[in-house]
């Protein structure tokens, strides 16, 4: 047993009002420069729709992630020598028009136009070639199912379920998805790196791009079947969701979570058995990789467990911080979170409890008392549409978790409704979903009143290998290799600031005086010699 | 006596070139790491890259390893195997020959595409506007060299250029071999040296991004926040 640690998160799907708060405030922090406009770490995508890129999901299409091949898990992209023979052209890269073209508008005009009689407009200007452009597809053209039915077409995992239910299904409900990087346990954009630019971090399973080693082969791109990592069109380099590492080094919650209106995003640590990881990615059957998956997970509880991760590293206050953590409680003691597309076999570590609000918004639109326990559990039941579409996103198709799932959200609605009206209550309503009242109370508290401190349990920092925590000195962003979030290219890569000199002493060939070395060079460090 | 321009052209200017390539190489490395990619602009652009791209670096991959055989296996060694001049020749003629129209092939489709493509003109970088007629340059002189030993008589360069290439390393710059050369091979070698003048200051590092350790590696790396 190799016991890790990773930071997970779970969002609970029946908050999600949509309102890309999360994306914005993404946006604004990491993606806010020339090269990525089109680059969202976190976007919110609307189910049933196509999402973002469009189609994502098709790996016949795409072919992220991994599969096996007589038993042997291998990127589904291709193993080692086919990525090399790919090198020149990667015949698996979405287009910018798989995303969006990015565009600007020429607000210039508004201003600066000639007195007369028409208003003058700000015309769209596109961000890649400066020319003026129509805008035909946006980061979220089909929100709310804008767009209508045609988008719906392009949902890869409605294409997956027959047709007369994608018609019955439109009528039934829709739901937003916040997506943000998996940080996936098998990361499948690391192993199709070719420069080995991409790992997985040892303390804390945050999944980086090492700005400095990536050489912009562009296989990360394909492989990753959540289509997370980007390609910054101006540096030449990959970027991803850095799971706001600095934050989250620093104990805080990353920005997303931080922001959430909704507050649906729990952050929490998961200990895993790093030796099973394998096994789990490669179980034959795609319906066991979730139990798979769970069957990886460690329980922090347990003394030996507890014995054997202080061995491997953790330190004590991770320990702890995994007993606390909202994480895992709703990933394996309460079973409410999924996991998204577990068939990608990546075994990732954002998880999303299901949501039961179109269940109940379709049992009320029919006239029934939608908090009814009787009718919830007869209407999951009943609803097979929506929860068959649960399946194909979170159970590679097998209904029964899901069910369980949504059985437990109904019944914790059902119980607190009769404690919030001081009605009798009843402990078959627990007991059906196999929990008691405790655990009913402890579950509301969590899902419902998500307290800031609960939802966010993660523990500062530490090296590893030494199992005292290390402080931790100056902000990482300024480390070597850390992508930094200056606006402009140059000051993208500019050395540590440490190191760093007033712009105007710095030369480079072509403004060298010819002399000496002045400017050429980083001033000496003391106590080195070169 | 040689004539000093010719001196210095093939006796001191390839040191210059070779110093200059290596230690702005170096120094590149050192100071712009984060510059060393191949700066793809596929995601604007893919069609016409999924068959120029291959063609010329593939094509260029066959170049590179004629060069090497060329210049860096003495005559004498192929007629210990019992390889004939003519049949080496021969044999140069049309590898090479094919390779170096591949290469061409791709690069004039990837010139076409740069220049069309209204996104991709745009990304592209200021020293690509020095790069692309360089290499378009070497590689269309290069390819009159290889075409000119279709003659009756051939100019066999592994007696002249490939000897005055070999003795550059051994610092004994064999010039004469060099400037008795027909004249497309000594303009071939100076726009050679042109472009690994201009080598490590522009995309062409990317050369030097070879993921050869791919092949060995395992697939999932785990790193350490401690800096190692």
């Amino acid at each position: 047993m190799r016991v890790m640690a990773q930071v997970a998160m779970v969002m609970n799907l029946d908050k999600c009002i949509g309102c890309h708060t999360c994306s914005v405030t993404c946006k604004q922090t990491w993606t806010n420069r020339s090269g990525t406009e089109y680059v969202w770490f976190n976007n919110v995508e609307t189910r049933p729709g196509r999402g973002y890129p469009r189609g994502y999901e098709d790996q016949e299409k795409w072919r992220g992630g991994w599969e096996l091949r007589h038993g042997r898990l291998v990127p589904r992209t291709g193993g080692r020598a086919r990525r090399l023979a790919r090198l020149f052209a990667n015949p698996e890269l979405p287009a910018l028009d798989d995303y969006y073209q990015p565009w600007t508008y020429d607000y210039d005009e508004l201003l600066s136009a000639p007195l007369g009689d028409d208003v003058p407009t700000a015309r769209p200007r596109s961000l890649t070639d400066g020319r003026p452009t129509a805008v035909t597809w946006g980061p979220n053209w089909d929100d709310d199912l804008g767009g209508g039915p045609e988008h719906l077409a392009g949902d890869p995992v409605l294409r997956a379920m027959n047709d007369t239910v994608r018609l019955e299904y439109e009528r039934a409900f829709m739901f937003h998805l916040p997506r943000i990087c998996e940080h996936c346990l098998n990361p499948s954009c690391v192993a199709v790196c070719p420069s080995g630019a991409l790992y997985k971090r040892i303390e804390d399973g945050i999944v980086l791009v090492d700005q400095d080693r990536c050489r912009g082969w562009r296989m990360c791109v394909s492989g990753c079947p959540y289509k997370k990592v980007y390609f910054n069109h101006r540096t030449g380099k990959a970027e991803k969701c850095t799971f706001c590492y600095p934050r989250v080094e620093a104990g805080e919650p990353t920005v997303c979570s931080e922001t959430c209106v909704g507050r649906l995003r729990y952050l929490g640590v998961m200990l895993y058995d790093a030796d099973r990881v394998g096994e789990a990615a490669a179980v034959p059957g795609e319906k066991d990789l979730y139990p798979a998956q769970l069957g990886c997970f460690l329980d922090p509880d347990d003394p030996e467990i507890a014995r054997a991760a202080e061995e491997s590293g953790i330190p004590h206050d991770w320990i702890t911080a995994a007993r606390r953590s909202p994480v895992r409680a709703l990933i394996s003691t309460y079973r409410l979170a999924l996991p998204l597309h577990p068939e990608y076999r990546t075994l990732p570590m954002v998880w999303y409890v299901p949501p039961l609000s179109p269940v109940v918004d379709a049992l009320s639109g029919s006239g029934h008392d939608g908090e009814d326990p009787a009718n919830l559990f007869a209407a999951i039941d009943a609803l097979r549409i929506p929860v068959e579409y649960l399946a194909g996103l979170f159970t590679a198709g097998d209904p029964a978790p899901v069910e369980a799932a949504l059985c437990r959200l109904a019944a914790m609605r059902s119980h607190m409704r009769r404690v919030n009206l001081g009605e009798p209550q009843d402990p078959r309503i627990a007991a059906s979903v196999g929990l008691d009242e405790r655990s009913m109370h402890a579950m509301y508290r969590l899902l419902a009143l998500a307290k800031y401190e609960e939802r966010y349990v993660v523990p500062t920092t530490y090296a590893a290998g030494s199992p005292e925590p290390q402080p931790v000195s100056g902000c990482s962003l300024d480390a070597e290799g850390g992508p930094g979030m200056l606006p402009d290219e140059e000051a993208f890569h500019a050395p540590p600031s440490a190191l760093r000199e007033p712009a105007a002493g710095r030369a480079n060939l072509l403004t060298w005086n010819g002399r000496d070395t002045a400017g050429l060079f980083p001033p000496r460090r003391r106590g080195t010699s070169r | 006596m040689n004539h000093p321009l010719d001196t210095a052209l093939w006796g001191v200017l390839p040191y210059l070139v070779l110093t200059l390539f290596l230690a702005g190489s170096a120094w590149r490395y050192r100071y712009d790491r984060f510059g060393f990619t191949t700066r793809s602009s596929q995601l604007h652009e893919s069609r016409l890259l999924s068959v120029g791209g291959p063609l010329f670096h593939y094509g260029l991959l066959f170049v590179i390893a004629g060069h090497l055989t060329g210049l860096l296996i003495p005559e004498s060694w192929t007629e210990a195997l019992r390889v004939s001049e003519h049949t080496y020749h021969l044999t140069s003629l049309l590898v090479g020959g094919a390779a170096g129209l591949a290469t061409a092939a791709g690069l004039a489709l990837l010139l076409h595409r740069r220049l069309s493509t209204p996104s991709v003109r745009r990304a592209t970088l200021r020293t690509d506007l020095l790069l692309h007629p360089l290499l378009s340059a070497v590689l269309l002189a290069g390819l009159t060299a290889t075409a000119t030993g279709a003659a009756a008589h051939p100019y066999d360069y592994r007696r002249g250029v490939s000897v005055w290439f070999r003795s550059l390393f051994a610092l004994d710059p064999d010039v004469p071999a060099m400037t008795h050369a027909p004249f497309v091979y000594r303009l071939h070698a100076l726009l050679a040296m042109a472009l690994f003048t201009l080598w490590p200051f522009s995309r062409l590092v990317h050369a030097f991004a070879a993921p050869l350790g791919y092949a060995v590696r395992p697939y999932i790396i785990y790193r350490s926040r401690a800096r190692t």
